[in-house]
């Protein structure tokens, strides 16, 4: 049961093999079991759980066969749950039990899965080890003594480690990708505005956008079709009409053109990484495919352009968090200003505060023209190259991480070391484009992943991709050691 | 030394729609506390904004009726700081870009010639909260129920040159959006409001001095006292060696004077930066010939037109458009009465007189247009005269009907048989053989007294054409 696909899952459902409420019982279960040493949930939702899966078998009763009815999933704490607490990570937010839902909690819950609780991530997602939540890291699955990526890492580990079937993601410069890579799994960011933010705890809003964390390709097809679309309640929604994301997983892959960026290759890869997704990208020459070198020459641009504008935006996204509407409030604030410092002061952990520190310096008078406008104009300049390159070739594929996972407490207290671990994937945020990571061989037994991009909206053609080759190889279906059913 | 007052005003127009700017909910004044704010209103995490159609079509209206350029593509931006009663902790404003761009207005200054003062801009922006000292002990409440009620922000060049011309600007642009229909201009309910940006500089100097901007003026009255204030305080504080610094001050309505805010120092980096929610606004020429195809006369036009159509003088014209509501009632009252002439001499007179003693806006006035110029004819037809009229018009202002149901009821038809008046006439005469002596002497005066006698006795219903011809024939 916890080694069956979504499709697999659904149609056991539909057979009567056993009801959603036995499945999601089975998943609670091992939550109990297992999730004490990982730590991949803030939030178990057992309760609720129980009832959207009894909901289920009553619409699978009733002939609904809506292929996502009954599966049980995580939610990253950065989507707002209707009555159900809405942490983002954060002491900040420890006390607050969202009054909504979020568009895609709303989606979800209309294609009848079964919300199993919400997962751990870095503080307000700013982190890439999982080490910033104030609800403490989340441990790599392949190796306890590792960490599982992030910021999504509790929603990485919990589908690693069978703990859920799929789980939602956001990814503002690789927190979908780097954690599917380090713990082996499939994990898709979607263009900007692919999915809708509203609900969605805003950290970069130019940036974050939400997608899916699977075992396969085949997974995260039915859990985007079910999140995808235009939303009337975020402007920045696409109205770009949502194509059957399943019709297209077998498609031919001859004559596909792979771009490899010579950039993606160089110095900082670790040589083990590089090997691993060459023999990857072999695979897909034996399925026809034609790969050539091409030049992405701003990437080296990227991670200080993200340093400058995630930060700007987080900075003001965060005031909101303020003591006076909700979320922590200090004990007996003297005055105004007390309450604010102190609010806000033992809310955030220390990654918030130097991001907001930094996001806010990069917008203030006298700065704003070197650092926010200067680095608005690289986004250009690196959106630009990809642009150049989708006109040479269908996607491009390269490593999601320099090296695999690193051990908890590492990179902790270097920041720009911890910030270059996204150094492949934050790019593709600058410029809004879909992204993937897929598992390839592993390292001596830790996870690789391999990063495919594609060009805006071109979702179907990298689920494609991934498919094909996970229908050629099994990394995808490896569970680490402990994890087994 | 002679010192040249110089001013610019930012004026805070409430746009008159049924939601708010970023949000469904309602934007009613006066509701229960916080029962007008939604999510998004609240700043909870995780909301997004979205633009009220609506707001852009007024802006539109308002930019193309001070024929300004208009912002074709135009930015919403952050202002962040970080007030108990601002949600989000920042404001969503425009800065770069605004919605509308350069335009003018004219105003007429006291002694009759036109002005012309620019705007330099005008952009859309949400309103903040209202925070609430009152009522708490020691603490502070807030009401986020006005938290996202949509604003243009009027900002003028300093072209004004004393506290008339700025007040003759702010009526001038408060007059314009209510005959655009985009702001009720209710300015006791906050809908209407004005900054001042007030310096003084010595006549002759080309550079302006420092400016001190006086926040949150909400009557043209508070508006010409505080800049008043504020002058005199900046040219004593200069004449007396010291210097003016720049910053933001609240005028005091009860003391009359300006007091400090909060200096430059400590004025607020407030880091704008483009809103990464909400796409840039862009409409095409298409969309503005849409919007503005229907858009009433306007202040400017409808003066000229009343002074060329109806031969009113042009004091008469300005007040009568002073807002738009007065101007139709008077139309429709002058189309009913057949006496342009006469209707506005009972608008401006006995009217606009009852308004103000009772305190009602024109809307709320209980005689019809059609019930004044009903009674103008009466006039006209001699059924009665203008002092038995005004008789007339308070008992149509106290609801007792029409003017004919009221002069039926009450008796009031003139009375312009010849006969009975010269039976009167003679009976005065009669009473008063002193005063008849006097007049025949010479006293020309008495005649007043002779007519004053006989429309008492004719209980004002005598016509008094016919009195005085009778009185003077009889007399001499």
């Amino acid at each position: 049961m916890f080694e069956q696909t979504i499709s697999e899952l659904s149609a056991a459902l539909r057979a009567g093999e056993f009801s959603s409420v036995e499945l999601t019982r089975a998943y609670l279960e091992r939550i109990s079991q297992l999730d004490g040493e990982l730590n991949s949930y803030i939030t178990v939702d057992a309760e609720g759980a129980l009832a959207a899966a009894a909901e289920a078998d009553r619409r699978i009763q009733a002939g609904d066969t809506s292929p996502l009815i009954g599966i049980p999933i995580a939610q990253k704490d950065i989507f707002c749950t209707d009555g159900v607490k809405t942490s983002c990570g954060s002491r900040m937010l420890d006390n607050f039990i969202a009054p909504y839902d979020a568009t895609v909690i709303t989606r979800m819950k209309q294609a009848g899965m079964v919300m199993l609780g919400k997962t751990n991530m870095d503080e307000f997602a700013m982190g890439s080890s999982n080490e910033t939540s104030w609800y403490g890291p989340v441990k790599n699955p392949w190796d306890l003594e590792r960490v599982p990526g992030g910021s999504s890492g509790g929603s990485a580990a919990s589908v690693a480690a069978r703990l859920a079937v799929a789980s939602t993601g956001t990814d503002t410069g690789g927190s979908i990708r780097q954690p599917a890579a380090l713990c082996g799994i499939t994990g898709l960011k979607p263009t900007y505005g692919r999915v809708s933010r509203f609900g969605m705890i805003a950290f970069a809003s130019s940036l974050d956008q939400a997608g899916t964390m699977t075992r396969s390709a085949e997974d995260a097809a039915l859990l985007l079709q079910a999140m995808a679309g235009f939303d009337t309640a975020d402007s920045t929604s696409a109205e770009e009409p949502v194509p059957d994301y399943s019709a297209t997983l077998n498609d031919d892959l001859s004559g596909l053109k792979i771009g490899l960026p010579k950039e993606y290759f160089g110095e900082g890869l670790s040589s083990e990484m590089a090997k691993t997704i060459h023999a990857a990208i072999d695979e897909y020459k034996k399925m026809g495919a034609e790969v050539v070198e091409i030049s992405l020459p701003n990437t080296h641009l990227a991670v200080p352009t993200y340093y400058v504008v995630a930060p700007a935006e987080c900075s003001s996204n965060l005031s909101r968090f303020d003591g006076v509407r909700f979320g922590h409030r200090c004990e007996e604030p003297k005055d105004l200003e007390d309450l604010y410092k102190r609010s806000r002061g033992e809310g955030f952990g220390d990654e918030v505060k130097r991001r907001i520190l930094m996001g806010a310096y990069a917008l203030s008078a006298g700065y704003y023209d070197a650092y926010y406008l200067q680095a608005q104009k690289i986004r250009h300049l690196i959106s630009d190259d990809f642009t150049r390159a989708f006109k040479e070739v269908d996607v491009i594929m390269g490593p999601t991480t320099p090296d695999s996972p690193f051990k908890l407490g590492e990179k902790a207290s270097d920041p720009v070391s911890m910030y270059l671990s996204d150094i492949y994937t934050i790019a593709v945020n600058l410029a809004g484009l879909p992204g993937m990571s897929i598992p390839v061989e592993p390292m001596k037994g830790l996870p690789a992943g391999l990063q495919i991009i594609g060009n805006y909206f071109a979702e179907a053609k990298l689920l494609n991709v991934a498919h094909r080759y996970q229908q050629q190889t099994d990394w995808h279906r490896l569970i680490p050691e402990g994890y087994g059913a | 030394m002679q010192w040249e007052i110089v001013i610019g005003l930012e004026v805070h127009s409430q746009l008159a729609t049924q939601s708010k700017i970023f949000s469904g909910a309602a934007t009613a004044f006066g509701a229960e506390p916080n029962s007008q704010a939604c999510g998004v209103d609240l700043g909870l995490p995780g909301v997004l904004p979205v633009l009220n159609r609506e707001v852009v079509t007024m802006a539109v209206q308002f930019g193309t009726a001070i024929d300004a350029e208009l912002g074709f593509r135009s930015v919403f931006a952050r202002k962040n700081y970080f007030y108990p009663d601002l949600p989000k902790g920042y404001q969503i404003s425009q800065f770069e870009l605004p919605i509308v761009g350069r335009g003018d207005v004219d105003i007429e200054l006291e002694d009759g010639t036109i002005k012309r003062v620019g705007v330099t801009r005008a952009h859309l922006e949400e309103d903040a909260g209202k925070s609430l000292h009152e009522d708490f002990q020691g603490c502070t409440g807030v009401d986020l129920n006005r938290a996202g009620t949509p604003l243009l922000e009027i900002v003028s060049e300093p072209d004004m040159r004393s506290a008339k011309e700025a007040v003759a600007y702010a009526r001038k642009i408060h007059q314009i959006v209510q005959y655009l229909g985009i702001c009720d201009g209710n300015m006791q309910e906050g809908s209407f409001r004005c900054d001042a940006n007030v310096s003084v500089r010595p006549v002759g100097q080309a550079e302006f001095g420092t400016r001190a901007e006086i926040k949150n003026l909400n009557s043209f009255r508070f508006l010409e006292k505080a800049i008043n204030y504020e002058v005199e305080r900046q040219v004593d504080v200069i004449e007396g060696g010291g210097k003016v610094v720049q910053e933001t001050r609240l005028y005091d309505a009860d003391k009359d004077e300006t007091r400090s805010m909060r200096s430059k120092e400590e004025a607020n980096d407030y880091r704008y930066f483009p809103d990464p929610d909400l796409l840039p606004v862009e409409f095409d020429q298409a969309f503005v010939d849409e919007v503005t195809k229907d858009l009433p006369e306007m202040p400017d036009a409808k003066r000229q037109r009343l002074i060329e159509q109806y031969g009113l003088k042009v004091a008469e014209a300005v007040t009568l458009i002073s807002s738009r509501a007065l101007a139709d009632y008077y139309e429709a009252a002058a189309e009913s009465a057949g006496d342009a002439k006469l209707a506005a001499n009972w608008v401006l007179g006995d009217l606009s007189g009852a308004m103000n003693k009772n305190n009602i806006a024109i809307s709320a006035v209980p005689v019809s247009p059609a019930m004044l110029g009903g009674m103008i004819q009466r006039i006209i037809d001699n059924t009665i005269s203008g002092k038995i009229a005004k008789q007339v018009f308070e008992a149509m202002w106290l609801g007792e009907g029409d003017a004919d149901a009221i002069i039926e009821a009450k008796g009031l038809k003139q009375i312009t048989d010849t006969g009975a008046i010269e039976k009167i006439v003679d009976e005065v005469i009669a009473a008063n053989p002193s005063q008849a002596e006097q007049f025949r002497a010479g006293k020309e005066k008495m005649l007043g007294f002779f007519v004053g006698q006989v429309m008492k006795q004719s209980k004002g219903k005598a016509n008094p054409q016919q009195v005085n011809a009778l009185l003077r024939s009889k007399l001499s």
